[in-house]
């Protein structure tokens, strides 16, 4: 409408009067005296500039213009020429695929930008382990890893798939001609299609032989399910139907099975009078330990004997055990008097990979009536099915020269397994089906690139309900080729990958595109297994196990091997990884020796705080039967048993690529198949530096983290008792934080108010949220030195507090002056309580960091949020200063250019620029950056509800760490909307602002974290 | 005329005429420089190129190459920052504060306090600049109009209150300091035989003409300038401490730092001043102008303003105890104890103890024990703002974020480049430059001179 409106110079031309038509034709309102001008001679003829001249000065800018253009920088964007329906370029796509790398399994959503995969979300449709973990939301720089395999080789040189395909077939024809065998060797196997396809391999190829190895092998304790249940799988724990958990170094909530069970154990973990019991008996501080009610320390090789001596406690048994100290046994019988209480409702899990062991334990669940109500033996997960001995026999055979042909599909044993490159050496013909030149792949004849999990189609059954598809997300970057179809070339199948995962669905009779969308789908099953005949059989064997148990070997100091983030090491060369510390000893980018500050002692083994604050250790040698491990460096461990060290596998790559290559140690090599062994050390010359970015380990007496019991919680639920508030005495009476105030309120009723729940009980510090908002911000990666300066980018980090055996009402009590009470107080107790805070930028809404800024580079927002403009800070570095939480980062170095950081910065590399997400800005040299609470998510999220014509519905806007958490700790919304979630959360007797005496009024609070101690 | 009782010691010792003023003061603009200004003036220009170097360095690669981290945000930067603007306050102080408190000594000394701390205030200046991440943006801090919006600085921070206060107190010192020039140039302009150094002089002198009228105004100019510099002296370390009062971190926020700073300031100012003057009466031969009289002086305002650190440093303990704040009583507690203990003592014993000889006579007019204390202070008052800036910030509220700071080799780089920078402006300054008001000591040789005194004296001995 707006445009039929016609504007008018004046009347004349609204007349369209004879001067106004003039007018219009006429460029020039006035004539130019143009002829007057250049035909006056004489100012021509006086002037300057000849003609000559202004055909030099006309020729010379010509020519400076057009040189001066071919310095123009040329970037090629090419649009669309026909534009995908699925596609809009500035919207992302998401897609409903299975992540598996080998050792975890989850059902994720892919986020796509312009067909790029950049973000892993945990799945919204109900499949198994739907949770992300911090490698499952690592995984997508992983596809981008500059490192991997691009073109099939063939004795170390380039070749191509049709001769790759053509040598593995005469080879194999050879094998058989020869009498020799043909191997497959691949990780755990659960997905339908290849366990056909390997079906088909058996059937046209007699001397066919499929062994599968874990890097980290559950072989033993699947013998142990095996002859029990008569299934190769373990079974389900359910610790939802639990109320009490004693786990025996079983690190189920960060790395030891293969099922998610973070969800469950927050959920059960609620606080009020269910809420699950945990107790933990171990010898390496665990994540899983951390965040029990209960912590015993144990050594590894007296677990067994702890289970047979729970056994006999609880039943009247009387098994075999190993000697155990009276203190021990006291906390055992306590344990015990708490699985009688609970029988039925209890679970007992066992860690390692020790068939006694995990025997012992089926056997106390059934005696606790255990089995078929948490043990869920009538669902057993497939995720792991590594079989040790299956791959020895396959060992001894290629070095007894009897196998012709190998084929490695996923497996990297050259880097696990001790002895395998000997063996190696014997094979006639090898092939690596793998994602980079590792370890095994330089020992083959030929290796050849398989795709990447987002850039592949493929079937799971992690379970005998679930089904889960895999799908791409976007085109293979490199010239890859499903394994599937590589060995299907053998056998002349024809099928694509896509075509199998098409043929597994038709044959569940599930609709394809519904189970495509929905990345799988679940399906009814009725299991055969009796759950009180694997009672039965457990009980039957115990009296065996336990005498194997009993007879493990001990030494004065064992050693036991875990699992960090990077875990088994199968993506060890993704910087992200490397970057988060480790939740525990928050020391990143290494594996080292954890080890008691006692034992330390004795050993001569130091730390020790340099004087820029970073930590340096002792190197030790190890010695495990007739195996050493030379220079590993030992870190003092609070929490650790004494005669006895950890040591994490997945480290000391030495083909991962750049990033992995050198890090750390292999603790592989070390051969301890059942995760434990005994060891002796040796005090090396050296040091070791450390990149530690904890250096206060305790929370001096401050209420930091807020704690209470849960019978305290429980007695007084307003928490009059336990939350109290700070509160300022002032000339009009005592005043709150808030009211006690010099500033101006901004308005934050009108609009949008953001706040965030952080429930410190949820919260398990597994750090997801971490590697979340990590690859959500492009928060760039600086590598191990500048993480031990103390420089670390995280805009999202977890705090990790000891308890310390020193206190403000010991002090008092024992007349300890201040000095030495805060001396003392910095030293982690021996056996301490862990609490873990995650801390991001506060968002307060009377900010230190807004007044101090000179140029007013970061201001609060109208829906209480404190924003930061990159392009307007001049970098003083005056907010991260006088902010109490230290949560702003500063940009020290060009992380995207300085070569410093090549090798780590993903964002240096051409494959890895990939993964930046297009709606955050990649902040320069010289600027702040800190938490936006993704404002990007939040404008999108309001920007949708708008063209909706909705209002912002709850829980439509999260943010990265709050959607990663599986424990669901974190709550992100708008305590405007009524009824909203963290309105609920903000209102909690629970909750409380971290530092509030400081006066900062922070948009984020935190919910008191309840410990289910026993007096 | 001005008359001083002859109980009072001479200003001006010797036999002196107005023309030996003249002389003495001109010589060493006048004559080859001696072979110990060379060496000196070497030393410093390489201190300064090295610094020069490291500053590009830091430009160039980024803030990461000193020893800061998340947590330590500042250290060196700004603990050499407020040193320098320290030290840059004993000029003003003694020719505008004691010209309006009539303190005839002042003037053989306020020439060169005056140009060390204009020296001082460009050294201080640089920190500013070079700690921000992005200097090329550095222009943002002044409120100019622009088209970026409605872009403009934040009035709250104290960091823009240090532009300003900086920037003023530079631009007045620097008036001040050329006024009192004017009549000193003319004098060399009329003594140079050198035609060039005579134009060079000219120049410098904007024509003056010792007219009475011309001596008139000068003398109000002076004085109106005095009054204007007065406010400055307590103003610009008043704002530079509240760069840390106004701020939420235990043992910055603290109400006692204006004061304790000025106080400092002063105190660190008269130590660079005796630590200059000494070396520049030795080797210039000024003993009679810079008597023992003045240096004792001196050392007693270090003495008295020593004193008052001391106090301050007492009553911030105390208030820290009385508040009963945990995190203010652990952040002092720290200082003493903590991992920085040594910064923390070696402050107290430079900055406490070490004047405290001074209540001595033999000793504050010894002139190598004044050398010694003058430099010893300067480094306890290098240690105060170490201790006050690193050790705050090392461990503040939350114990997870507590780290330690430790200076690479471009940290130490640029404060020798610094130093280096002020000897070299100083040492070209002493060259070229009447070290000496000449014409203001003039105007008490009558009075003050030691054989005019003697001649005055109706019961001397003649």
């Amino acid at each position: 409408m707006a445009t039929e409106k016609v504007y008018w110079k004046g009347f004349d031309q609204l007349a369209n009067t004879e001067v106004s038509q003039r007018m219009a034709q006429n460029e020039f309102a006035s004539e130019i005296p143009m002829e007057q001008f250049l035909g006056d001679e004489k100012l021509m003829g006086s002037a300057q500039t000849s003609r000559r001249d202004f055909l030099k000065y006309l020729g010379f800018s010509t020519a400076a213009a057009t040189l001066a253009a071919c310095e123009a920088p040329i970037i090629e964007s090419i649009p669309y020429v026909v534009k995908p329906d699925s596609l809009t370029p500035g919207m992302p796509t998401y897609y409903a695929t299975a992540y598996t790398d080998g050792q975890d399994f989850a059902s994720v959503l892919v986020k796509t930008r312009e067909g790029r995969p950049i973000k892993i979300e945990a799945g919204d449709q109900g499949r198994f382990n739907r949770g992300t973990n911090g490698r499952a939301q690592a995984s997508v720089l992983s596809l981008y890893d500059s490192a991997r395999l691009r073109q099939p080789q063939k004795g170390g040189v380039e070749s191509d798939w049709a001769t790759i395909e053509a040598d593995l077939k005469s080879a194999v024809d050879a094998s058989i001609t020869s009498g020799k065998q043909f191997i497959l060797i691949t990780g755990s196997v659960f997905s339908p299609s290849f366990k056909g396809l390997i079906a088909k391999l058996r059937q046209a190829h007699n001397n066919f032989i499929h062994v599968e190895v874990d890097a980290v092998s559950s072989s033993e304790v699947l013998d142990v399910w095996e002859a029990l249940t008569g299934v190769r799988a373990i079974p389900t724990m359910d610790l939802s139907a639990a109320k009490l958990v004693v786990s025996f170094g079983e690190d189920f909530l960060s790395a030891g099975s293969a099922q998610q069970m973070s969800k469950a154990y927050a959920g059960s973990r609620k606080p009020g009078k269910s809420m699950l019991r945990h107790i933990q008996v171990e010898s390496n501080l665990s994540l899983t330990g951390s965040n029990a009610d209960k912590r015993v320390k144990i050594k590894p090789s007296q677990v067994g004997s702890a289970l047979a001596y729970l056994l006999n406690e609880v039943s009247n048994t009387s098994l075999a055990i190993a000697s155990l100290d009276d203190s021990l046994k006291g906390q055992l019988k306590g344990i015990a008097a708490e699985l009688m209480a609970l029988k039925g409702q209890s679970l007992v899990l066992v860690g390692g990979n020790s068939g006694a062991n995990a025997h012992l334990a089926v056997a106390l669940n059934a005696a606790l009536n255990n089995v078929g109500s948490t043990v869920r033996v009538d669902q057993p997960i497939y995720i792991r099915s590594g079989n040790d001995r299956a791959f020895d026999n396959a060992m001894a055979d290629m070095s007894a020269n009897a196998v012709g042909v190998v084929v490695l599909v996923g497996a990297n044993p050259g880097y696990s397994r001790p002895g395998f490159p000997e063996a190696m050496a014997k094979v006639e013909y090898s092939l690596s089906l793998c994602d980079r030149l590792d370890e095994t792949a330089a020992l083959c004849a030929a290796a050849a690139p398989v795709p990447h999990y987002l850039e592949s189609w493929a079937d799971y059954m992690p379970t005998a309900s679930d089904l889960a598809i895999a799908q791409p997300t976007i085109r293979p970057l490199f010239n890859s080729k499903p394994a599937i179809e590589v060995l299907g070339s053998l056998i002349g199948e024809a099928q694509s990958s896509k075509d199998w995962v098409k043929s597994t669905v038709s044959a569940k009779g599930l609709s394809w595109s519904q189970t495509l969308h929905d990345g799988g789908a679940s399906m009814e099953v009725k299991s055969s297994i009796s759950a009180s005949e694997v009672a039965s059989r457990a009980m039957s064997g115990a009296s065996e196990a336990a005498s194997t148990a009993a007879s493990a070997k001990s030494g004065d100091f064992e050693i036991a091997l875990y699992q960090k983030t990077v875990g088994s090491g199968n993506q060890s060369n993704n910087p992200w990884l490397h970057e988060l510390p480790d939740p525990i000893s928050r020391a990143a980018w290494d594996n080292y020796l954890t080890i008691s500050a006692k034992d330390a002692l004795a050993l001569g083994i130091v730390n020790e705080t340099q004087s820029n604050g970073a930590l340096n250790g002792s190197l030790v040698t190890l010695t495990v039967g007739d195996i050493t491990l030379a220079n590993v460096p030992a870190l003092i461990q609070p929490g650790q048993a004494q005669g006895t060290v950890g040591l994490a596998v997945g480290y000391g790559r030495t083909a991962a690529g750049r990033v992995a290559d050198g890090l750390g140690v292999n603790a592989y090599s070390l051969n301890i198949s059942q995760g434990f062994a005994a060891v002796s050390m040796t005090l090396e010359e050296g040091e070791h530096e450390f990149a530690s970015t904890q250096l206060g380990n305790t929370m001096m007496g401050r209420k930091i983290v807020n704690e209470v019991s849960l019978a305290d919680y429980v007695a007084d639920p307003a928490g009059a008792s336990w939350n109290e508030k700070p509160t300022f005495h002032t000339l009009e009476g005592s005043k709150t934080a808030n009211e006690a105030n010099l500033w101006a309120n901004h308005d934050h009723e009108t609009m949008h108010m953001w706040n965030m729940s952080i429930d410190l009980n949820s919260c398990t510090g597994c750090g997801a949220c971490v590697i979340a908002c990590h690859m959500e911000n492009n928060v760039p990666v600086v590598g191990k030195q500048e993480i031990r300066n103390f420089r670390d980018m995280h805009w999202l980090r977890i705090d990790r507090y000891y308890s310390s055996d020193m206190t403000k009402d010991r002090a008092n009590d024992e007349n300890v002056g201040g000095i030495d009470m805060y001396a003392q107080m910095e030293v982690p107790g021996e056996s301490p309580e862990v609490v873990f805070q995650p801390v991001m930028c506060q968002h307060c809404n009377h900010a230190p960091c807004e007044t101090v800024c000179p140029v007013g580079a970061t201001v609060h927002s109208r829906e209480g949020l404190n924003h930061m403009a990159y392009n307007r800070c001049i970098g003083t570095r005056y907010c991260a200063n006088n902010c109490p939480y230290k949560v702003r980062r500063f940009n020290w170095f060009n992380y995207q250019k300085n070569e410093r950081f090549t090798s780590v910065n993903p964002a240096q590399d051409d494959y890895g620029r990939m993964v930046l997400n297009p709606d955050v800005t990649v902040r320069s040299r010289g600027v702040m950056e800190k938490c936006t609470m993704c404002i990007q998510r939040i404008q999108y999220g309001k920007l949708e509800a708008k063209k909706a014509g909705q209002p912002l519905a709850d829980g439509a806007v999260t943010t990265a760490c709050a959607q990663a958490c599986d424990s669901g700790a974190i709550t992100f919304g708008d305590v405007n909307t009524a009824g909203s979630a963290v309105q609920v959360a903000k209102n909690d007797a629970r909750s409380y602002h971290l530092l509030e005496e400081v006066g900062t009024q922070p948009s984020v609070f935190y919910q008191t974290k309840v410990r289910n101690t026993r007096a | 005329m001005h008359y001083e009782s002859n109980v009072r010691e001479p200003l001006i010792l010797g036999d002196k005429s107005y023309k030996d003023i003249t002389v003495d003061v001109a010589r060493p603009v006048e004559t080859a420089a001696p072979r110990a200004w060379w060496i000196v003036f070497s030393i410093s220009l390489v201190m300064f190129l090295w610094g020069v170097g490291c500053i590009l360095y830091t430009i160039g690669t980024g803030i990461g190459v000193w020893g800061l981290n998340k947590t330590v945000g500042w250290a060196w930067d700004i603990t050499n920052f407020v040193w320098w603007v320290g030290i840059g306050h004993a000029g003003t102080l003694i020719s505008a504060v004691l010209l309006l408190f009539r303190q005839k000594w002042r003037m053989a000394i306020n020439r060169s306090a005056e140009a060390m701390t204009i020296f001082s205030v460009i050294q201080a200046g640089l920190f500013p600049l070079i700690h921000m991440g992005r200097i090329w943006m550095g222009y943002w801090v002044f409120p100019f109009p622009n088209q970026y919006g409605s872009l403009w600085v934040n009035f709250n921070s104290p960091l823009l209150w240090d532009v300003f206060a900086i920037s003023t107190y530079l631009t007045v010192s620097t008036v001040f300091w050329y006024t009192g020039l004017i009549p000193d140039f003319a004098m060399i302009r009329d003594r140079a035989i050198n035609p060039v150094q005579k134009h060079i002089y000219r120049i410098l002198s904007f024509g003056w003409g010792g007219k009475a009228k011309a001596w008139q105004r000068f003398e109000e100019v002076s004085l109106v300038l005095a009054g204007l510099a007065t406010p400055l002296v307590l103003s610009v370390h008043t704002i530079v401490s509240m760069d840390f009062a106004t701020s939420v971190i235990p043992g910055w926020h603290t109400t006692i730092f204006p004061p304790y700073f000025v106080a400092g300031a002063i105190f660190s100012g008269f130590a660079m001043v005796q630590t200059l003057l000494l070396i520049v009466r030795k080797i210039f031969k000024m003993e009679d102008y810079i008597t023992i009289q003045h240096i004792e002086m001196m050392n007693i305002v270090i003495m008295v303003t020593g004193s008052i650190v001391g106090v301050a440093y007492i009553t911030e303990l105390f208030i820290a105890w009385y508040s009963g704040v945990e995190y203010e009583q652990y952040a002092f507690l720290n200082r003493a104890t903590g991992p920085y203990w040594w910064a923390y003592w070696s402050m107290m014993t430079c900055n406490v103890f070490s004047p405290q000889f001074m209540w001595f006579k033999k000793l504050r007019t010894n002139l190598v024990f004044t050398f010694l204390i003058s430099i010893i202070v300067n480094i306890g008052m290098w240690f105060e703002r170490f201790v006050i800036i690193v050790t705050s910030l090392h461990r503040d509220y939350l114990p997870s974020s507590w780290s330690m700071f430790s200076p690479t080799f471009v940290d130490i780089g640029i404060f020798i480049g610094t130093i280096g920078f002020f000897f070299v402006l100083f040492l070209l300054y002493a060259r070229s430059f009447p070290v000496i008001a000449q014409a203001e000591l003039k105007t008490i040789l009558k009075s003050s001179g030691e054989s005019q005194k003697k001649h005055h004296d109706p019961h001397g001995a003649h």
